[in-house]
């Protein structure tokens, strides 16, 4: 009598070692969300204490004081980022302003005019810009743009400054918000580009060569066809640069004259920034002093995560139907 | 019998090429002019006259030749490449002064001596920075040795489990992107200085760096094993291969150049990094090989005390650190640049 084996069992329950890889994996993969749940908790358990003794006034005040008395105590003290939530504004609505039109100027060029050397050249050249340390755009900025840029706002207050924000009272152009924005926007094109770029890129070819066929102009076929295509991307991107002229640093510390006190005056030389509070106020900011950094830093980085959410939302909306 | 010549009549004739260089030659004078006679001034007038006019002179004879469509098409490739020009002005200005004031600050002795008997102030002679190489070396080390693991996985998850998070996280790794510099400085301050090792040191500050490096890592790598043909992982799993295997033996090593670029290239973004080693490393001006204890000096802060000091022998400093930043940078990035042309590898 012959025996039959037993059926083997055919499962799609994976291996033990697939099991241990995807949980491993798995795990990497959540990191992401972990740290940005951790930074969020940490600074917010950190800031707490100030966030709920100044209430709104933390973002409606522009007062930053503390005082102590002989022993190092805290007497009296006031945390207000007003001016410096204005400021962080200003500064990067500048920069998103001056450096939109130039990217997509220079995304446009690099997909539909250039001859392809010129292509390859300028998309390392604009790689290479977006890995420069920021430190190099604010000792550059300062040293070299401030300069011209001082001069560029003199001629703009002069032209242009019957206009409430070109209006400069008392008559100081240095380290203002508007070099500041000159500086971040330099700082924020190569991103902006290289978004609108791959956006432009992915314009389906049919659509462009049904409006070549139709008699279009380049120019024409750029407005009928890329741009309504692109347009949510470049939105998206705008704002992604938007996102990250909202959180530096070291530039904007070098070039811009930190004041508490809110300016809606671009041309002004004064102006403020959450991030180079944060560096200005650090050094010789007591424990205390430091939750109220911490809770700034809260407020920041809450304000560039909703920017850049926004933004990649766009980003991936982008494609919608042309004309 | 003669044969045909060929006609290409899209190219441009030698009429052409002649009119064209005229036009140029006419917006250049004329903004010559304009400047000495008007009120324009300085580059800016020589820019912007030279622009306006050489847009307008194209689109009148487009007009002229062809009418109205042309006239506009040829007057906004004109300002586009302005555009185009106006981006291209700021990288060559950035590294022209670099080089131009970097290198008197560069010599030999720079790269044997630290800071520790020298102030910023002193002559170039005194010091040098080789506390900050090594200090941003074993930074930019630590955080790679944190930041890889969890990017490719990142990437792995994102592009081999494709599990029920997949968007949240791609989402979140964007999210990431985007988190500034010194909050990242912040965070690790107020959740591992202050209430673990209460002192700065390097470590830190490679911490905070990974926070920023991750997202880089991880989104150039899920672009990488996207490339990896779906073919490779079928005949890995058709030949018996557990997924794990087929991952690990098959997708990785053939997506391993490409990997490699996503490494330097987070390395690039971090290697500038200057505001959380601000909040987190103390800056020492002595050589420091420990990683764990004592304030680490690092490029970034040597350029900024250098820069803040102010005296002309401290910003001459300063630029020196920049060139030597910049110049690594650099050579990160042309090897990344060389690598990612050969995407997958054999």
């Amino acid at each position: 009598m012959s025996t039959v084996p037993a059926p083997r069992l055919i499962t799609t329950e994976p291996r033990l070692s697939d099991k241990i890889f995807r949980r491993i994996v798995t795990a990497g993969g959540l990191s992401s969300l972990a740290i940005l749940g951790l930074i969020t908790l940490f600074l917010g358990f950190r800031g707490f204490e100030i966030i709920r003794n100044e209430g709104l006034s933390f973002i409606t005040s522009s007062d930053w004081t503390v005082s102590y008395d002989e022993s190092g105590n805290v007497t009296d003290s006031q945390f207000g980022l007003a001016a410096m939530l204005v400021g962080t504004i200003l500064s990067a609505l500048v920069a998103v302003v001056v450096a939109v039109p130039i990217s997509v100027a220079m995304a446009l060029f690099l997909n539909f005019y250039s001859p392809q050397w010129l292509k390859k050249f300028l998309t390392a050249a604009i790689d290479m810009m977006a890995a420069f340390p920021s430190i190099l755009f604010g000792i550059w900025g300062f040293l070299v743009l401030m300069p011209s840029a001082e001069y560029w706002a003199k001629l703009l207050n002069k032209h242009l400054g019957f206009i409430p924000i070109f209006e400069t009272n008392p008559y100081i152009f240095t380290r203002s918000p508007f070099i500041a924005g000159m500086v971040l926007a330099i700082m924020i094109i190569p991103i902006i580009t290289s978004v609108s770029r791959e956006v432009f890129s992915q314009t389906p070819l049919d659509r462009i060569q049904a409006a070549y066929a139709l008699g279009a102009t380049r120019w024409a076929m750029i407005r009928a066809v890329v741009i309504p295509y692109g347009k949510s991307g470049v939105i998206g991107g705008a704002m992604l640069g938007l996102g990250r002229a909202m959180g530096e640093t070291v530039a904007v510390y070098t070039v811009l004259n930190i004041v508490f006190q809110i300016n809606w005056h671009i041309l002004l030389g004064a102006g403020g920034n959450v991030a180079s509070l944060i560096i200005l106020r650090f050094g010789e900011a007591n424990l205390f002093e430091i939750k109220a950094l911490m809770a700034a830093g809260l407020v920041l980085f809450v304000l560039t995560l909703i920017v850049n959410a926004l933004a990649s939302l766009l980003v991936r909306k982008s494609g919608g139907s042309g004309r | 019998m003669s044969t045909v010549k060929p006609k290409s009549p899209w190219k441009a004739s030698k009429t052409d090429r002649l009119r064209e260089a005229a036009i140029f030659l006419f917006a250049v004078t004329f903004s010559f002019i304009l400047v000495a006679f008007t009120g324009l001034s300085g580059k800016l007038g020589y820019f912007l006259s030279f622009f306006f006019l050489y847009a307008a002179a194209t689109g009148i004879r487009s007009y002229l030749k062809y009418g109205m469509a042309t006239a506009k098409d040829s007057a906004i490739k004109v300002f586009i490449a302005c555009g185009a020009l106006l981006t291209i002005i700021p990288i060559v200005s950035i590294l022209a002064t670099i080089i131009s004031k970097g290198y008197k600050g560069i010599r030999p002795s720079i790269f044997v001596n630290d800071m520790s008997m020298a102030t910023p102030t002193d002559p170039i002679s005194n010091g040098g920075l080789l506390h900050a190489i090594i200090g941003t070396l074993i930074m930019i080390g630590g955080a790679l040795i944190i930041s890889v693991p969890i990017g490719i996985l990142t990437a792995l998850y994102l592009t081999e489990i494709k599990g029920k998070f997949e968007k949240p996280v791609r989402f979140l790794v964007q999210a990431m992107s985007g988190v500034p510099s010194i909050v990242a400085g912040l965070f690790i301050l107020s959740a591992v200085v202050y209430p673990i090792t209460k002192s700065s040191s390097g470590f830190m500050g490679s911490l905070a760096l990974s926070i920023l490096m991750i997202p880089t890592v991880a989104r150039t790598s899920e672009e990488v094993l996207n490339l990896i043909p779906q073919d490779l992982r079928e005949a890995g799993t058709a030949l018996g291969g557990t997924q794990w295997r087929t991952v690990a033996m098959i997708v990785l090593p053939a997506a391993k150049s490409g990997l490699f670029t996503a490494v330097i290239l987070g390395v690039a973004r971090i290697a500038g990094e200057t505001a959380p080693l601000l909040l987190l490393t103390g800056g020492g001006d002595a050589v420091n090989f420990n990683s764990f204890d004592n304030p680490m000096g690092s490029l970034p802060f040597y350029i900024w005390k250098s820069f803040l000091a102010g005296s002309e022998e401290a910003v001459t400093r300063a630029w020196a650190g920049l060139l030597v930043l910049v110049i690594l940078i650099l050579i990160l990035f042309v090897t990344a640049r060389i690598l990612s042309t050969r995407k997958v590898s054999r």
